[in-house]
């Protein structure tokens, strides 16, 4: 009864409060709801942890919040880089979202994340604005990398964001890296090393899969299997696409990755075992709407009906919606008028972007060293232009 | 004091090589007696131990580090003194551990991560190069790499094609990363220690060659806060005719040559760059616009070589000061064959300097 009463209390608020929709997602109600996933996990040399997640009414409203910003940004990268404002490589996330928001809800910012080129939204999931995202996008002097990175190599170092790495596989090494250093350094903290179905084949994923078992290493493999390398199905380039499995030696876990609250779960179970216990896998099993990249239209080697489905029956912001109606945690107008109120805020953080200027010309021979110490380098004429590094 | 041992030898006459020799064992016994004699070994060693004792940061990573007191004997001891936490022994796993140390690195650590030859870097050299060079350049400054990476680089004795290479000209073609190249003891220890403080990915060439090899040392050098800088070349030996360009084992070769071309009357300045990355243009010129002549010595493959670079240097800054065209030593355009008459043709041995310096002065053999 007294939770009916709160509840509906809730829903009475808002009326008088504001019109904003903002103010109702953003309630501080922690109000603990079990929630069942919607597959169970499918554990290798481990026991996989329960169906049942623990979450709230401020935990669910948040993660349709963040993953609608997700989408909405991801999206409208798309036209600016039809519109030519982004160059080169752009890498989209919408359809894996679940697995950027379900990681930060079980993580603190100590715990560190490396992943491939498909960054902007584990950045968005690390702290990092808008601004920053669509600034580097278009290579301004504001992106987080100051225009000098791009797409692909996003950081933000003081969240324990380790990029943004262009080459498949290599952050996977590094990832083991950060798990190296956590641990030399006793920070009790762990690093999740993110890579996709295509990476899983590298052969230096498995050299540092091996080190971290031996050295009892707190890292946390995530494969984010969209089932497709570039154009490649997974049963095409690997003989064993159960990819929470080609650890052997070390545990992996199977996860719907289209379900926030599983990879929650998942994540929170993979810290406390890699704190104790080294390495683990966690298989993401999600999809991306959009092809590998933006020069692939992402319809030569699956079906539109294939990616209409998906969309249909497991869109992981369509599932965190449905969860929040049946919960009565929000009414349908007010999602949709947050989803507006996000539409805002890209387009007014796109425009701000498109304001910004380009990087200064000395940019192009700032930050090759950290201490130059007034060495020369030289610009394409070096008869030209030298400048001296500082 | 030596070129006054010298100066005495040349003025008597060509049988001045055995008077030299035995000026030099006589000199080298005077000396030995204030000047200290260290190995190269000892002396990399020596640094890495003051070093990892001054900063828990440091590490030391790679084959047979540990257990074996490393596959050269360069981290002899430091297992013991240091614990499995500190001198990591890894499978073998090139591209797993450049990775790793790199990753350790973004996170602060100071590794030292150790290539059983340079050789086995091609295996890790997209971690060398993607990963820990380009960084601070891609993200602006936020992630910084002090890793140094090091071993035993170039041609060793008979050890065949695949273990023979020398990686300064690849290297030291990427900006981000530096490239140290010592020659003596005081090298070692100086440019070891710079690497090991500063704050860039290093890649830092030994030679297996010069490991067992003993050089008078200061006490200055031996003091645990001496370090080289970076960037700056040495100049061994002083001279006004001609110009010898030299690092790591070369560099003992140039000095060989340029002993035998004074008794020929040419004065040789052999300078040792010590830093492949950057080099340090304005030393050698400044020498070039003295001597007006240049010989490049390195042992690695001759195109896009060290030498390549030095001579484009010199041409594009000092063009009007040459007086004869740029000559460059280089290891043979071949594969390391294994046989001994082979191996000797493809390696730069000090008739090849002697030669083309005079070539540069223009006096036919």
């Amino acid at each position: 009864m007294a939770q009916l009463t709160r509840r509906s209390a809730n829903l009475l608020k808002p009326f008088s409060a504001s019109v904003s929709a903002t103010r109702h997602l953003t309630t501080s109600d922690t109000t603990p709801i079990t929630v069942e996933t919607s597959l169970p996990f499918t554990g290798h040399k481990i026991e996989p942890p329960s169906r049942s997640v623990e979450t709230t009414p401020k935990e669910l409203l948040s993660f349709f919040r963040d993953m609608a910003l997700m989408r909405r940004m991801e999206i409208a990268a798309d036209s600016l880089y039809k519109a030519k404002l982004i160059r080169g490589f752009c890498h989209l996330y919408d359809g894996q979202e679940a697995v950027s928001v379900g990681m930060e809800a079980a993580i603190t910012k100590k715990d560190c994340i490396i992943t491939a080129y498909r960054d902007h939204c584990i950045f968005l999931g690390r702290g990092g604005t808008l601004l920053e995202t669509f600034a580097e996008l278009m290579g301004r002097k504001d992106g987080c990398s100051k225009g000098k990175g791009g797409s692909m190599h996003f950081y933000k170092k003081d969240s324990g964001f380790y990029g943004g790495h262009g080459i498949v596989g290599a952050q996977v090494p590094l990832g083991c890296g950060l798990a190296f250093a956590q641990k030399y350094s006793k920070d009790e903290n762990v690093t999740f090393a993110m890579y996709g179905d295509g990476a899983a084949n590298q052969g230096q994923l498995f050299e540092a899969l091996n080190m971290s078992a031996l050295w009892d290493l707190p890292a946390i493999l995530v494969c984010e299997n969209n089932h497709y390398g570039m154009g490649t199905a997974e049963w095409r380039a690997a003989k064993s696409p159960a990819y929470y499995k080609r650890g052997d030696y070390a545990p992996g876990l199977k996860v719907d990755g289209m379900d926030a609250l599983a990879v929650k779960q998942a994540c929170k179970f993979a810290k406390e075992h890699a704190l104790k216990n080294g390495p683990i896998i966690l298989e993401m099993d999600t999809y991306r709407y959009h092809g590998h990249s933006m020069s692939d239209p992402g319809s030569t080697y699956r079906t539109r009906d294939e990616i209409s489905g998906i969309r249909q029956e497991r869109d992981p912001i369509e599932r965190i919606k449905k969860l929040i109606l049946s919960h009565d945690l929000a009414t349908e107008k007010e999602l949709k008028d947050y989803e507006k109120e996000v539409r805002k805020e890209v387009d007014e953080a796109i425009a701000k972007a498109k304001e910004c200027a380009l990087p200064d010309s000395s940019e192009l021979f700032t930050n090759v060293y950290k201490k130059g110490f007034g060495v020369e380098s030289f610009g394409a004429d070096r008869k030209e232009l030298r400048a001296v590094l500082p | 004091m030596w070129g006054i041992i010298r100066q005495r030898a040349a003025c008597k006459g060509n049988h001045a090589l055995n008077l030299e020799q035995g000026i030099r064992a006589i000199a080298l016994r005077a000396f030995s007696s204030s000047a200290k004699q260290m190995t190269v070994r000892d002396a990399l060693n020596s640094a890495l131990d003051e070093e990892m004792s001054a900063d828990p940061k440091v590490f030391i990573m790679g084959e047979e580090v540990g257990e074996y007191q490393g596959a050269y004997k360069i981290s002899k001891g430091l297992l013991d003194k240091y614990g499995p936490d500190r001198v990591v022994d890894t499978p073998i796993t090139e591209a797993g551990f450049a990775g790793i140390g790199v990753g350790a690195a973004y996170y602060g650590l100071r590794p030292v991560i150790e290539f059983m030859t340079f050789n086995f870097s091609m295996q890790a050299i997209d971690h060398i190069i993607n990963s820990a060079a380009k960084s601070n350049y891609m993200s602006a400054g936020q992630i910084s790499v002090p890793i140094v990476f090091r071993g035993p680089n170039g041609a060793a004795a008979g050890v065949g094609a695949q273990h023979s290479q020398c990686y300064a000209a690849w290297y030291g073609a990427i900006p981000g990363l530096k490239v140290l190249a010592p020659y003596s003891s005081e090298d070692a220890r100086g440019l070891l220690k710079a690497a090991i403080r500063d704050p860039d990915p290093v890649v830092f060439l030994e030679n297996e060659l010069l490991y067992g090899e003993s050089f008078p040392i200061s006490d200055e050098v031996l003091d645990s806060s001496f370090s080289l800088p970076i960037g700056k070349a040495k100049i061994e030996r002083e001279g006004k005719d001609v110009t010898i360009t030299a690092f790591s084992k070369m560099v003992g070769y140039a000095l060989q040559a340029a002993d035998i071309l004074a008794k020929e009357g040419i004065n040789a300045e052999v300078i040792n760059l010590r830093t492949i990355r950057p080099l340090d243009r304005s030393t050698i010129n400044s020498s070039v616009r003295k001597t007006n002549r240049l010989v490049t010595v390195e042992e690695g493959f001759p195109q896009h070589g060290v030498g390549a670079e030095i001579c484009a240097t010199v041409v594009e800054d000092s063009f009007e000061y040459l007086d004869a065209p740029v000559e460059r030593i280089a290891g043979a355009d071949v594969p390391m064959p294994y046989a001994a008459n082979l191996e000797r043709m493809a390696v730069p041995q000090v008739e090849d300097i002697v030669r083309a310096a005079k070539r540069a002065c223009y006096r036919s053999r």
